[in-house]
C-alpha cells in the first residue's frame, strides 16, 4: 500500500495542459526531492497530489484508496508556500499549529490533553517553543515557514507533502528545517517535498523526482555516483566539484551552487 | 422633559428593550466581523446591509416583517457574494459592489412603488433601536445568540478556513461549506443589528472593534474575544450616551454608538503603535551568528582545529590553506577566521 500513486496522471489548467502522464509512486517511509525550474511543473505536481488541483486523467490512489472515496485526511500533513501576506488579524504561532490539529479533532470539543501534547511537540521538534505566543508575522520568514511545518507536525500524519519549503529562507533556518524533517524521517514518516535548491536538506533525500515541461525527466537516486565515488564520503558539503565533467545522465539536475563551485 | 430623570429613563420598557438589543448586537457583530477581517472581507458587511434594504422595501410593500424579509434577503445575497467570489472570475471587491448598487437601488425603487413613506425606511436604514417591539427584541437576541454561538462554537474551524483555506481543504475541511457559513452568519447579524445601528452603518459595528483590538491584541482569540466586549462597550455606551444627551438635543443612538466605536478605535491605535515599537526596541533582531570569529571562538563552536587529514576539504589559497565544512569554507586571517 503506496502513500501517493499517481498513474499517468494529467493536470490542466484553464484548458492548457499542465502535467501530462505522469507516473509517480512514494514507497513508505521515502524522501522524495521534486525538483526542476520554475514553471517545470513541480508545484502543480504537489496540488495534484493533494487534491487542491483536479486531474484531467490518470488515477491517483492515497494510501491504497482512490483519491473520490479518500477521506482519512488525517494521514496527510500538507506545508503549503509560506504566504506572502498575512491574514488581517493577529494569529499567534500557537494558534496557527494548534489548527493542524483539527484533522483529528471533533467537532465542538475542547482540545484534549493528546491534542495539546501534540502541538506542544511539534513546536518543540521545528524550535519555537519559546515563541509559542508571539504573533506570526513578527517571525522571519524561515521561522514562518517552520510554524507551517509544525502545523502539519500536530496532525502527526504519516505523509507529509512540502510546498518550497526552502524558498526565500535564509542559511540558518533552512539547516533548521533540514534539522525538523530529519527527525521526522527518523520517525518513520514518508516525506515528498517541492525544492528548487535542496541546500542543507541534500543528505535526507533518498530519491530525486526531475520535471521540466510538465514531464518526469528524471527519476532516482539523487547524486548517488558522486557518494560513491568521492573519498570524502559522508561529507554532504564535498560532492559536486571534483570531476567537473557532469555526465550526460545529470545534465537536467538542477545546479546546486556550492562554496567551492568556482 | 426635564421631569423624569437619566435613571428614570433606563426603567422605562422601551429603554430596557434597547438596551438588550444593543448587548446582543455587540456581541454579535464583531464575532462575525473577526473572520471577515481575517479574510480580508471588511466591507463584505457593508454589501449585505445595502442587499438587505431591498429585503426591508420588500417586507414594507408586503405588509410581513421586515426583519425576516431582510434575513431571507441577505442570506440570498450573501451567498450571491461568496458564490460569485469563489466561483466566478471576479474579485470579492467586484462581487460586493454589483450587490451593494443592486440592493440599494432595488430597496428605494421597491418603497416608491409601495407608495411607502421614506421615513419608515429610513429607520431601518439609520437604526432606531429606541421603537424597538417587543416581538422584536427576542428575535434579535434568538438570531444573535445563533450567531455567538456558532462563531465561538466552531471557531478552530472557521479560524482554520479563513487562516488559509488550502490547507483547511488538505486536512479534510468542507472549506466551500464554512465560507458560506461565514456568509450567512455575516447576514443575520447585518439584520440583527439593523435595528441597532442601521443598515448602512452596520458593516461599522462589525469591523470597528476588531480593528481596535488588533491594535493590541497578539493573537485571534484575544482579537475575537476582545471585539466582541469592544462591542458590547460601543453599543450600550453609544446607547446610554444618546439617551443621556437626549435631554437637551435631538441624538440618534445609532451614529453615537459607531462614533463611540471610532472614538476606541483612535485611542487604541496610537497605543497599539507605541506598544509594537517597544517590542522592536526589546529585540531588535533577530540572533545572528557572527560572520567572523576569532580563533577561540570558532574551535570551540566547531570543536575542532583544521588540519592535514582533518577530514576537510582542503583549499589552497594564496599563502594558506583554507578548510570546507559545514556549508562554509574557512579561511584563517591573523587572529580569526574570515567565513566565505
Amino acid at each position: 500500500m503506496h502513500p501517493v500513486q499517481l498513474t499517468a496522471g494529467s493536470v490542466a489548467i484553464g484548458g492548457r495542459p499542465v502535467l501530462r502522464g505522469i507516473d509517480l509512486t512514494v514507497e513508505t517511509g521515502e524522501f522524495v526531492a521534486l525538483m526542476g525550474a520554475n514553471g517545470s511543473g513541480k508545484t502543480t505536481l504537489v496540488r495534484a497530489l493533494t487534491g487542491l488541483l483536479p486531474l484531467a486523467s490518470g488515477e491517483l490512489r492515497l494510501f491504497g484508496t482512490p483519491f473520490a472515496e479518500y477521506d482519512a485526511w488525517s494521514r496527510i500533513g500538507f506545508v503549503p508556500q509560506r504566504p506572502g501576506a498575512s491574514s488581517g488579524v493577529p494569529t499567534s504561532v500557537w494558534e496557527v499549529v494548534a489548527s493542524g490539529r483539527l484533522t483529528r479533532r471533533r467537532l465542538l470539543r475542547p482540545l484534549s490533553r493528546a491534542d495539546r501534547a501534540a502541538i506542544d511537540h511539534a513546536l518543540e521538534v521545528v524550535g519555537l517553543p519559546d515563541r509559542r505566543h508571539e504573533r506570526v508575522t513578527s517571525l522571519s520568514g524561515g521561522q514562518q515557514q517552520r510554524v507551517l511545518i509544525a502545523r502539519a507536525l500536530a496532525g502527526e500524519p504519516d505523509l507529509y507533502v512540502l510546498d518550497e519549503p526552502t524558498a526565500g529562507v535564509d542559511l540558518p533556518s533552512q539547516q533548521a528545517l533540514a534539522d525538523a524533517l530529519g527527525r521526522l524521517k527518523a520517525a518513520g514518516a514518508t516525506v515528498v517535498l517541492v525544492a528548487h535548491e535542496l541546500g542543507p536538506l541534500a543528505p535526507l533525500v533518498d530519491r530525486a523526482v526531475v520535471m521540466r515541461d510538465g514531464r518526469i525527466t528524471y527519476d532516482g537516486p539523487p547524486l548517488a555516483d558522486h557518494e560513491v565515488h568521492h573519498p570524502s564520503y559522508g561529507d554532504p558539503h564535498t560532492h559536486h566539484h571534483t570531476d567537473g565533467t557532469p555526465t550526460s545522465r545529470h545534465d537536467h539536475a538542477p545546479h546546486l551552487d556550492l562554496p567551492v563551485d568556482r | 422633559m426635564s421631569s423624569i430623570g437619566f435613571w428614570d429613563l433606563l426603567s422605562l420598557d422601551f429603554m430596557q428593550r434597547a438596551l438588550l438589543a444593543a448587548v446582543f448586537t455587540g456581541l454579535a457583530a464583531p464575532a462575525v466581523g473577526t473572520y471577515l477581517v481575517q479574510r480580508r472581507l471588511s466591507l463584505m458587511g457593508d454589501g449585505i446591509g445595502h442587499v438587505a434594504v431591498t429585503g426591508v422595501a420588500l417586507g414594507l410593500i408586503t405588509g410581513t416583517s421586515p426583519t425576516w424579509t431582510a434575513v431571507a434577503v441577505a442570506t440570498l445575497g450573501a451567498i450571491a457574494i461568496e458564490l460569485i467570489r469563489s466561483r466566478g472570475h471576479t474579485n470579492g471587491d467586484v462581487a460586493l459592489a454589483l450587490m451593494f448598487y443592486g440592493g440599494l437601488a432595488g430597496g428605494v425603487l421597491l418603497t416608491g412603488l409601495g407608495d411607502q413613506s421614506t421615513s419608515l425606511l429610513q429607520t431601518y436604514l439609520f437604526g432606531s433601536i429606541t421603537t424597538i417591539s417587543p416581538s422584536d427584541v427576542w428575535v434579535t437576541i434568538a438570531l444573535a445568540a445563533v450567531v455567538i454561538a456558532v462563531c465561538v462554537g466552531l471557531s478552530p474551524q472557521l479560524f482554520a478556513v479563513s487562516h488559509d483555506p488550502e490547507f483547511a481543504q488538505v486536512a479534510g475541511l468542507r472549506v466551500t461549506a464554512y465560507n458560506l457559513a461565514i456568509a450567512v452568519l455575516a447576514a443575520v447579524s447585518v439584520t440583527v443589528a439593523m435595528r441597532t445601528v442601521g443598515l448602512l452603518l452596520v458593516s461599522a459595528l462589525m469591523v470597528v472593534p476588531v480593528a481596535t483590538s488588533q491594535q493590541l491584541a497578539r493573537s485571534f482569540r484575544t482579537t475575537l474575544v476582545a471585539a466582541m466586549l469592544l462591542g458590547i462597550a460601543a453599543s450600550v455606551g453609544g446607547l446610554l450616551l444618546a439617551a443621556y444627551a437626549s435631554f437637551s438635543a435631538n441624538v440618534a443612538p445609532g451614529p453615537t454608538i459607531v462614533l463611540l466605536s471610532l472614538a476606541g478605535f483612535a485611542a487604541a491605535w496610537p497605543l497599539g503603535v507605541w506598544l509594537r515599537s517597544r517590542q522592536r526596541l526589546r529585540a531588535p533582531f533577530a540572533p545572528i551568528v557572527p560572520e567572523g570569529h576569532d580563533m577561540a571562538d570558532h574551535d570551540v563552536a566547531h570543536g575542532h582545529v583544521h588540519g592535514e587529514d582533518c577530514g576537510h576539504l582542503a583549499v589552497e589559497h594564496g599563502d594558506h590553506v583554507d578548510y570546507v565544512h559545514d556549508g562554509h569554507r574557512h579561511a584563517p586571517h591573523g587572529e580569526h577566521y574570515d567565513e566565505h
